[in-house]
């Protein structure tokens, strides 16, 4: 092959070279930290390298899509999804900061990890080809793995990650497993290429069922889809809240995009026969996931299924599977970034008043409005935000998805979507309603205790993260221009 | 020539094995052990499927399969280590401390 070829087009890799080539930098300088000292500067410089990638990604933004080497695009839609990845990291890492002793001693560890994961997240949404699907896959898998089990002396924190570890290597047996069929279905591990040789009547079309239940497995389970998402509430209930914070955001936005663009560019043909079964696991997503979030007890563990249930509204998106629909996804996605990692701050700032360690359980945030004022607003728009009540940002997600779907057909599926939104309020409100209404039981001794200040970053990611709930929420079209879709 | 079919069933068959073989052991060095059978099923599938097409996609595709599954083995055995320090035991049944 001619090296030229190498470098034609590489722009569209820009802001994964910047990530990467910052990890390095970042490995070369806590090698050369002395003891305990500096992992306040490798925070810095972790933000200071997100947001040259940003930078990158607004730099390539307005460009035509164009392809490099058979194997990535950028186009609206890969760069939107990337955005929504990047913010999620730079909030994520504004959040680590200060928050676990492992993080003064192994920061360069920490902080790179981090940016490799989002490297791997933001190469999964601009995937063509199913070889640079897979490894994108497991670049930010085997760094969540690690990044889960980081607070080593809570066994919680190592047993979230043994199982998180054991069933995502699992799952990726099957997603790979499914690949493989595709490649054999199609000839060729190129999107647009699996296309072509099948909607001209050539290849294996035997192989393609069987491989897009294997990649639904696969996709399933990281993006926690039910029957698929057992290990959601664990892993997020033990991990460390700052990487539990990304990590939702994170393997959503980025599993979503490389599952829409690899069934809308490779098997649109198809439509038919997957778009039922994904509707049905849309619905059980939906169900389950709020229902079980009904009689949670742990802030945290309702977090989670909360955002199982959210991962079931962003599939109706990919259910209807138009263009109109990928870009309401990425709107979604963008809302959800902040109004989730909004809530996961304010559950963190709330673990460091009650001296708990890593959790919050709901029933200590009787009467939190009179002791933290402020937290107690930040937390009730979010959770106003999540459960999608107008106008925040929350609710115009939900909103473009559930119009799209409609548009293509899917009537029903958005009834029921809109009947489990209803179910949704209620723990949302849950929360609202004990932290205004209801006084704490033991009212003596909880309020003895001295306010703990929250660390300056968290302040920030809260104030950034209501700022844009409520502009997002105030000006949805503006955004909703902003974020593209497939093909755009 | 053996038939692409042949390989595919016999790949299908070791995948499920090593599927059943996760589900069913409770030692998480062996469900490591299953994860690789799995993973090198897909090798099988790959290459058969290679050589039916006549290209090397499907080849290059087992060289990744084989780098990651190196990558994910060296990450799983130290959360394992980690693991055992915190409870002496590889026994996944004992991993039981986060529960709904």
């Amino acid at each position: 092959m001619d090296t030229a070829l190498l470098f034609d087009n590489a722009v569209v890799l820009l802001p994964e070279l910047v990530l990467a080539v910052g990890v390095m930098v970042l490995m070369m300088v806590d090698i050369g930290r002395r003891g305990q000292n500096g992992s306040q500067l490798l925070a810095g410089l972790s933000v200071a390298i997100l947001l040259l990638g940003i930078g990158a990604s607004v730099m390539i933004w307005g460009r035509a899509p164009v392809e490099y080497l058979d194997g990535a695009i950028s186009d609206g839609f890969a760069l939107s999804v990337r955005l929504v990845i990047l913010i999620a990291g730079v909030l994520g890492v504004l959040l680590s900061r200060n928050w676990f002793p492992a993080i003064e001693r192994q920061g360069g560890a920490f902080y790179s990890l981090h940016l490799l994961a989002v490297i791997g997240m933001m190469l999964m949404g601009t995937a063509t080809n199913l070889i640079v699907l897979f490894i994108a896959l497991e670049i930010f898998s085997l760094a969540l793995y690690i990044l889960s089990g980081f607070y080593r002396e809570n066994a919680r924190s190592i047993e979230a990650a043994m199982k998180y570890f054991l069933l995502g290597a699992f799952a990726s047996t099957f997603f790979v497993y499914g690949c493989a069929l595709l490649y054999g279905a199609g000839g060729s591990s190129k999107f647009t290429q699996i296309h072509e040789t099948l909607a001209t009547g050539g290849g294996n079309p035997s192989l393609v069922l069987p491989g897009i239940a294997l990649l639904l497995v696969g996709f399933g389970f990281k993006v926690s889809l039910v029957p698929f998402h057992m290990w959601t509430p664990d892993v997020y209930q033990g991990a460390p809240t700052p990487v539990t914070a990304f990590m939702s955001v994170g393997t959503k936005a980025a599993a979503f995009a490389g599952f829409f663009r690899l069934m809308m560019t490779a098997l649109p043909s198809f439509h038919d026969q997957w778009a039922m079964p994904l509707a049905i696991l849309a619905v059980l997503t939906m169900t389950v996931g709020n229902l079980t979030a009904l009689r949670q007890s742990s802030v945290k563990r309702m977090l989670a299924y909360s955002g199982i249930a959210h991962a079931g509204n962003i599939l109706i998106a990919l259910v209807a599977g138009t263009a109109a629909a990928s870009s309401a996804a990425a709107f979604y996605l963008f809302a959800y970034a902040f109004m989730n990692i909004g809530a996961f701050t304010v559950t963190i700032a709330l673990e460091r008043q009650y001296g708990n360690e890593n959790d919050v359980e709901q029933s200590r945030l009787a009467g939190a409005a009179e002791r933290f004022p402020v937290l107690a607003a930040a937390m009730a728009i979010f959770m106003l935000s999540l459960s999608g009540i107008p106008p925040l940002a929350g609710f115009f997600g939900k909103f473009l998805v559930f119009k799209a779907a409609v548009e293509a057909g899917w009537a029903w599926l958005v009834v029921i979507g809109v009947l489990n939104s209803a179910v949704s309020a209620y723990y949302y409100l849950r929360i609202v309603v004990a932290m205004y209404f209801q006084q704490p039981e033991q009212a003596g001794d909880e309020k003895e205790q001295p306010f703990v200040p929250a660390s300056r970053s968290s302040v920030f990611v809260v104030v950034v993260s209501v700022l844009a709930v409520v502009v997002i929420g105030l000006q949805p079209g503006l955004w909703a221009d902003l974020l593209r879709g497939l093909g755009q | 020539m053996v038939e692409t079919s042949y390989y595919l069933v016999l790949a299908a068959i070791i995948f499920t094995v090593g599927a059943t073989g996760v589900l069913l052991r409770r030692n998480a060095l062996i469900i490591f052990m299953c994860i690789e059978m799995m993973l090198n099923s897909v090798n099988l599938t790959l290459i058969a499927l290679a050589r039916q097409w006549g290209n090397l996609e499907g080849q290059i595709f087992v060289f990744m399969i084989m780098a990651v599954a190196a990558a994910e083995v060296a990450v799983g055995l130290a959360i394992l280590i980690a693991n055992v320090r915190h409870r002496q035991s590889i026994n996944i049944d004992e991993i039981n401390l986060l529960k709904w």
